[in-house]
């Protein structure tokens, strides 16, 4: 035992190796122990089995809009007609109060042109999570100065490609990822 | 808590915080230099052992608490769904139920090793009672903590049990209908019950600080029962008995992970996996293990009154140990007639345990009322008339002694230090 | 007495006592206690220490689920989804989304405030054979069907204290299956004379509430196609579908003995140093 007395000179002994090996597997345990208790918290099979979902929008005919329930959120789909498209593409992009496209399906940095709003290939499809930027209310369709939607709450007011253009919203509304998997089912998230 | 500590606060901040609450003093005299017999040997693991029990049963039953709903229609699907579609959330209910019957096998453990070394003998009195009190909140806390998931077992027992203090005479029915919060356990029960299962684990808490604290004031027994009469006899409780509980704290989670991961039903009733049906009662009703005892000697006295009496003095009793208990010398190492007794009386109460599981029939109800008889025997004859007739073998001067004594030579042990 | 002959002696107590209560069992034409025979314990591959699911059998407890019980018994709890898990039967995304628009799955209300039936998705537990409990009941003399979902684990007979007291140390956990194969293979054996077997229900000695249950015998050989080549008999259904019922009662079956494996072999790991650290702490010290 008088020889792991020895230890002042600064070498780790084979007590310290000891010790310092029981420590470290103390805090892996200890870290394993935790990871389930956090992991819990995070969404459930339940909730990520609703994480995406499919919408059958053969029934929504041009000029004609549908809410879907997506991921908690309502989610305006859309079946623009041929005026709210022109009316669309007509605004400059230095006209907007965010010119920035606020799109998952294209890169961040894309401009808010209405290619970069609507489906790619069916630009009368328009998809977005119908959500206000401002402070979460949501939005009332066909409504407001740009024909597109007002939002009641604090008065913001968004184009028929849901880019805001008055009000106190910062953002354009949402567009989630989602894709064309015929042409009547769209699947979202 | 015996004068001012000997903590010398090293960093600036340390003493910026011990000048305003003086926490890291506390933590340093109650758990690093304080002074504990050098021959405590692993039945002294438990009181440990149950400290973290305590903690892992709050700790899992906070995040469960986070899913469960507890509602009669949508109780047990909320445990299922915690089950099957929660991350971990098998992993976490498996660790709560099974941490319940483990927390209850180290509290036995813990009393017993009490009742043989005379834990509770002058001057550890209130530390020995604080213990009885943590002992009824933890049967309370478990049995409200069984009737949430809400199978044909919860609700069942919950019935049976609620349904005792209507024994009471005048004010019984009124009382149960008050515990019921209607006319038969129902939705109102569950809720209210919920509520007290999430509170009650940190009242237990609380006792238990109070129950560290008695122990601290004179300081921890030991296998000889003699006091502590120098310097000599302890040592600080860091590194030493730090080291010691965690090392027997590992081998009891060997045990935890045996019962969670392979065999996470067994000391369960396949009943409860069955939705409560207040139309149907099941064949035989059967509390969990832990209860078993106490719920043998409930069912063998024929009154209801009486028998309801019986089951609460069974645990009442305990308060009176220190004083039943005659004998001068503490440990049963040293009181060869008294050890006899103290093993028959562990075969009698596992005998009611298993007693309790079976049906009210035959020859289990003529064997429930011996051992019903033999177990208040036990306390209120058996331990005053041993403690006067027995001649106990002559206690060593002290601890270090008896150390030296079994370690061998003195020179050997001088040469350890 | 020495602690040795003490416990020798609890266990003769409760050894001979536990035939003695038995011997006050009443004659074979009024039975009391049951089941009346107790259930044989079977091989299965989840059981034990390295016990996991056996994928090709789950799959063909769930068809002998879906075409056979699925008619009078639901399985609310599981989800379609829940085919496609890991240590499940293994059913791909693909077909879990086939399989589960194959189901009509009531919903609504709708904007005109009805409610509908629609195909079933993923994310869709089974829909119930009946509305409600009451209709179920109606159905079948009174007595409504069980729900399957956890049937595997609501179901154990009673195995003595000597075996319960095995059975901690082998790891049993399979009273639940054993008693379904036993029930669903039970049903052609001769009640006892003088038993008389109400009607409108089925002599089954397996059966854990009675001597004959209102379910009639639901399996015939050759009842189910196995695409697999499996032996398409009773006994085969009856043991596929109690592993499937298993799985229904704990998907996670397998995940949880893999963890455990890995959490024994930390904690042995962690206890050697914890030992071995002890030991080196005590060292100089005289205890």
């Amino acid at each position: 035992m008088a020889t792991s007395d020895t230890a002042d000179h600064g070498e780790p002994t084979r007590r310290d190796f000891l010790y310092i090996a029981t420590g470290a597997v103390t805090a892996v345990g200890t870290a394993l122990v935790a990871w389930p208790i956090v992991d819990q918290m995070n969404p459930d099979a339940a909730a990520l089995a609703l994480a995406t979902i499919e919408v059958d929008i053969a029934s929504v005919t041009p000029g004609m809009s549908l809410t879907v329930k997506w991921r908690g959120k309502p989610v305006f789909i859309r079946n623009r007609t041929p005026e709210e498209i022109e009316a669309a593409k007509a605004v400059p992009l230095s006209e907007l109060k965010d010119p920035v496209a606020r799109n998952e399906n294209v890169p961040a940095t894309a401009n808010a042109t209405d290619a970069n709003r609507a489906a790619k290939d069916k630009e009368n499809w328009l998809v977005m999570v119908g959500i206000c930027t401002h402070l979460g209310c949501v939005p009332l369709g066909q409504q407001g100065d740009y024909g597109g939607w007002f939002c009641p709450c604090h008065g913001s007011q968004y184009d028929t490609a849901g880019r805001i253009r008055k009000g106190p919203a910062p953002e354009n509304l949402a567009i989630p990822k989602y894709a064309f998997i015929s042409d009547t089912v769209l699947r979202i998230g | 808590m015996d004068g001012h500590s000997t903590y010398q606060p090293k960093s600036a901040a340390a003493r910026w915080l011990e000048s305003r609450l003086p926490v890291l003093g506390l933590v340093h005299s109650s758990f690093i230099v304080y002074p504990t017999p050098r021959n405590l040997n692993y039945w002294w693991n438990f009181g440990a052992i149950l400290t973290f029990m305590l903690a892992a049963q709050i700790v899992t039953g906070i995040v469960l608490a986070m899913h469960y709903t507890p509602e009669a229609t949508l109780a047990l699907n909320s445990t299922e769904a915690i089950m099957r579609d929660v991350n971990y959330g098998w992993l976490l209910r498996y660790l709560h139920s099974n941490g319940a019957s483990l927390f209850f096998f180290a509290v036995y453990i813990h009393i017993f090793r009490g009742l043989y070394y005379g834990s509770y003998k002058e001057p550890r009195e209130v530390l020995w009672i604080l213990g009885v009190i943590i002992l009824l909140l933890m049967i309370a806390t478990a049995f409200m903590g069984y009737v949430l998931p809400w199978g044909q077992m919860s609700f069942w027992a919950a019935t049976v049990i609620t349904n005792l203090f209507s024994a009471i005479p005048l004010v019984g029915r009124a009382i149960t209908t008050w515990l019921w919060g209607g006319f038969a356990v129902d939705n109102p029960t569950l809720n209210r019950f919920y509520s007290l299962h999430y509170l009650l684990p940190f009242m237990i808490a609380g006792v238990v600080v109070l129950h560290i604290w008695a122990l601290h004031v004179p300081g921890n027994g030991n296998p000889t029962g003699v006091p502590v009469k120098s310097k000599q006899d302890t040592v600080p409780f860091h590194p030493y008995y730090t080291v010691k509980d965690f090392f027997g704290l590992v081998v009891f989670l060997v045990l935890f992970a045996w019962v969670v991961f392979w065999i996470p039903n067994f000391m369960g009733h396949a009943d409860n996996y069955i939705p409560a049906n207040p139309l149907k009662t099941p064949a035989h009703i059967v509390p969990e293990w832990y209860f078993l005892p106490f719920y043998a000697i409930l069912r063998s006295i024929p009154d209801k009154l009486l028998g309801v009496i019986a089951l609460f003095a069974a645990i009442a009793v305990l308060v009176f140990v220190p004083w039943l208990d005659t004998s001068r010398v503490r440990s049963a190492t040293y009181r060869p007639l008294y050890r006899q007794f103290f093993w028959i009386f562990v075969v009698v109460a596992i005998l009611l345990g298993y007693l309790g599981s079976q049906p009210p029939e035959g020859v289990y109800v003529v064997l429930s009322r011996i051992c019903t008889a033999y177990y208040f025997i036990h306390f209120l004859i058996i331990l005053p008339v041993i403690g006067l007739i027995e001649r106990p073998k002559p206690l060593p001067a002290s601890i270090t002694e008896s150390v030296l004594a079994k370690v061998g030579t003195p020179a050997a042990a001088a040469a350890k230090g | 007495m020495t602690r040795v002959r003490l416990f020798l002696a609890l266990a003769f107590a409760i050894g001979a006592v536990t035939p003695l209560a038995a011997e006050e069992a009443p004659a074979a034409a009024n039975p009391t206690s049951f089941p009346l025979k107790e259930p044989e314990p079977q091989r299965w591959p989840f059981a034990g220490f390295f016990g996991r699911y056996d994928q090709a059998q789950l799959q063909r407890g769930f068809q002998v689920y879906k075409e056979v019980c699925s008619n009078c018994h639901s399985l609310k709890l599981v989800a379609f989804r829940h085919l496609a898990e890991e240590g499940g039967p293994g059913f791909t995304e693909e077909q879990v989304k086939a399989l589960a628009a194959t189901y009509k799955v009531p919903d609504g209300p709708n904007d005109a405030g009805d409610m509908f039936e629609r195909p079933g998705r993923p994310s869709d537990h089974f829909p119930s054979p009946f509305p409600n409990e009451q209709a179920a009941a109606a159905a079948y003399n009174g007595a409504a069907p069980p729900d399957l979902s956890l049937m595997a684990k609501a179901r154990a007979a009673e195995r003595g204290p000597l075996l319960t007291i095995l059975d901690f140390f082998t790891q049993y956990q399979e009273a639940g299956p054993d008693y379904i194969h036993a029930l669903l293979t039970g049903f052609n054996e001769t009640p006892p004379p003088g038993l008389k077997v109400p009607d409108g229900t089925y002599y089954n000695p397996y059966f854990l509430a009675a001597p004959s249950i209102a379910m009639p015998p639901p399996l015939t050989d050759g009842q189910v196609n196995y695409a697999d080549g499996s032996p398409q008999t009773v006994d085969q259904y009856a043991r596929d579908v109690a592993a499937f019922l298993m799985w229904a009662a704990e998907p996670h079956l397998v995940a949880r003995k893999r963890v455990g494996f890995e959490v024994l072999i930390f904690l042995l790991v962690f206890g050697g140093l914890m030992y071995l650290t002890k030991r080196k702490v005590w060292s100089n010290v005289a205890h």
